[in-house]
C-alpha cells in the first residue's frame, strides 16, 4: 500500500450532495456524525464546501429528473481518486419514490458507487461502519 | 550557500512549514475542544498535504498559467517573510535596514496571489470571494500599518526588525506601555483578518460561497495554498512577538508566547460569528483606526 493511498484513507474530505427528492433526514443524521458524540474529525473526515476539494461524494436523496444530470456533473468535477458513498434508502434504490414518475434512476445507474449505507435514515453508527468498509475497500484496491 | 540553506531549510521553508502545520493542528484541536469534541491527531495536517499531492489537478478554462503560478508566488513570499523573521530572531544585528517595510509588502502578496488565482479560475463564486478579499485587504492594511508605525516611533525610529528586538531587550517590551498595548490589540485584529479567520473569513465562507476563492483549486495548487496559510499562521504571530513583545527571546519564552497568541487567535475565531464585508470595512476604518490613532498620538507624547 503506497503512501498516497494511506494518506487518502486517513484524510477523507467529504462533499455532501443532497440530490433532490428526500426528506433531509439523512442530512440531519450526517450532521450528527460531526457533532461531539461521534466526532469523525478524529479520523480526519471533514466536510468541505467545494467538490474540487473532495475525496468522497456523499449522496443522499433519490435523484429527481432535474437533479440527476447535475449530480453526474458534480461527480465529474471531483478530482480522482474520488469515491462515492450512497447514503439512505432513497439514494440506494429510490426508496419510497420507487414508483415516482419524476425519479428516473437509481444512483448506481448514474455513477460508480463504492459503498452503500442502507437505512431510512441510517444511524450514525451505521455510517461509521460504512466509512470503515470504504477505507478497507480503498486499502484492498492497491 | 548560507542564504539558500536559510531560505529552504532552517528558518525558511521546511522549518516554517512544519511549525505551521503543527500550529494548524493546534487550531483544529482547540476548536474541537471548544466544541466539546476530541479533534484530529497531531499529524493530521501533514496527511492532508500528502493526500492533496496525490490528487488529480483540475485546471478550469481561463488563463491556465496564471491559475497555476499564483499559488507559487504566494508560497515564495510567505517563505521569504519567515526567513527574514527567523534570521532577525537568530542574529538581530545581521538584518538590513528597512526589512520591516519589505516584510509589510511581502505579507500582502499571499492575499494578492489568492485574488489573482480566484479571478483566473473564471468561477462566479470565486469572483465574489476575490472581491471580498480585495476589500478586506483595503480594510485591514491601514490600521495594520499605523500599528507598525506606533512601534517604529516607540523604538526610536528603527527600521529594522533586529534593532526593534534589541531596543525591546534593552528597554522593555512595547506591550507594557499604553500606546503599545493599544497598537497590539489592533494588530491582533488585523492578523485575524490576514489569516482569513472568523470573524473576517467572508472571502472563504464555506456556507455562502462554497470555499470562495479556493473553490476551483484541487490537488497540488490547493496543497500549496494550504501550506501558504500554514506558514502565515506561523509567521504572523511571530511578527507580532518581534514587534511588541520581544523583551525575552529565549527559545522556550518564544514558544510560550507563540502558543499563547495562537490560542488567543483560535479562541477569537471560535467565539465569533462571521461578519459581512461592509461591517468589516466599517469596523476597521471606524473604531479600529480611531484606537490606533489614539495609540499613535500617545506614542508621539512618549507614553
Amino acid at each position: 500500500m503506497g503512501l498516497k493511498t494511506k494518506a487518502l484513507t486517513k484524510s477523507l474530505w467529504v462533499f455532501h450532495l443532497c440530490a433532490g427528492g428526500s426528506c433531509n433526514n439523512c442530512d440531519i443524521e450526517i450532521l450528527d456524525l460531526l457533532t461531539p458524540r461521534f466526532d469523525v474529525e478524529r479520523f480526519g473526515i471533514v466536510l468541505v464546501g467545494s467538490a474540487r476539494h473532495a475525496d468522497v461524494l456523499l449522496v443522499t436523496g433519490s435523484l429527481t429528473r432535474k437533479a440527476a444530470p447535475r449530480a453526474r456533473r458534480v461527480y465529474e468535477q471531483m478530482p480522482k481518486p474520488g469515491l462515492v458513498v450512497a447514503c439512505g434508502a432513497c439514494a440506494l434504490g429510490r426508496g419510497i419514490f420507487n414508483e415516482g414518475y419524476n425519479t428516473p434512476c437509481r444512483l448506481d445507474e448514474l455513477m460508480p458507487v463504492d459503498v452503500y449505507i442502507p437505512g431510512c435514515p441510517p444511524k450514525p453508527e451505521a455510517m461509521i461502519a460504512g466509512i470503515a468498509k470504504l477505507i478497507n475497500k480503498v486499502k484492498g484496491q492497491k | 550557500m548560507k542564504l539558500l540553506f536559510n531560505y529552504i531549510i532552517f528558518p525558511g521553508f521546511l522549518f516554517s512549514a512544519v511549525i505551521g502545520l503543527i500550529s494548524g493542528w493546534v487550531d483544529r484541536k482547540v476548536t474541537a475542544r471548544v466544541q466539546w469534541r476530541v479533534g484530529p491527531p497531531w499529524y493530521q495536517n501533514f496527511i492532508d498535504i500528502i493526500k492533496l499531492l496525490g490528487k488529480e489537478i483540475i485546471v478550469p478554462q481561463g488563463s491556465k498559467i496564471t491559475f497555476l503560478l499564483s499559488p507559487l508566488f504566494g508560497l515564495l513570499s510567505a517563505v521569504l517573510v519567515a526567513t527574514i523573521l527567523g534570521n532577525a530572531f537568530i542574529s538581530p544585528l545581521e538584518g538590513f535596514i528597512g526589512d520591516i517595510i519589505v516584510v509589510l509588502y511581502l505579507l500582502v502578496i499571499p492575499a494578492i496571489s489568492i485574488i489573482i488565482g480566484a479571478f483566473s479560475s473564471r468561477n462566479c463564486l470565486a469572483s465574489v470571494g476575490a472581491s471580498r478579499e480585495m476589500k478586506l485587504i483595503l480594510a485591514y492594511e491601514l490600521p495594520f500599518i499605523l500599528a507598525i508605525i506606533v512601534v517604529l516611533i516607540k523604538s526610536a525610529g528603527a527600521l529594522q526588525i533586529g534593532s526593534i528586538i534589541n531596543y525591546q531587550i534593552n528597554f522593555g517590551s512595547h506591550l507594557s506601555s499604553p500606546s503599545g498595548a493599544l497598537a497590539f490589540i489592533v494588530a491582533m485584529l488585523c492578523i485575524q483578518a490576514k489569516l482569513d479567520f472568523v470573524p473576517f473569513d467572508m472571502s472563504e465562507a464555506e456556507q455562502e460561497i462554497m470555499g470562495g476563492t479556493l473553490i476551483e483549486y484541487s490537488g497540488l495548487p490547493l496543497a500549496i495554498f494550504k501550506l501558504t496559510k500554514a506558514i502565515l499562521l506561523y509567521t504572523l504571530p511571530l511578527l507580532l512577538i518581534s514587534l511588541f513583545w520581544a523583551n525575552e527571546i529565549g527559545v522556550w519564552a518564544l514558544i510560550g508566547k507563540y502558543i499563547l497568541l495562537l490560542v488567543i487567535i483560535v479562541l477569537v475565531k471560535n467565539t465569533n460569528p462571521r461578519m459581512r464585508i461592509d461591517q468589516t470595512i466599517k469596523f476597521f476604518w471606524g473604531p479600529v483606526t480611531v484606537v490606533v490613532t489614539i495609540a499613535l498620538i500617545l506614542a508621539l507624547f512618549g507614553l
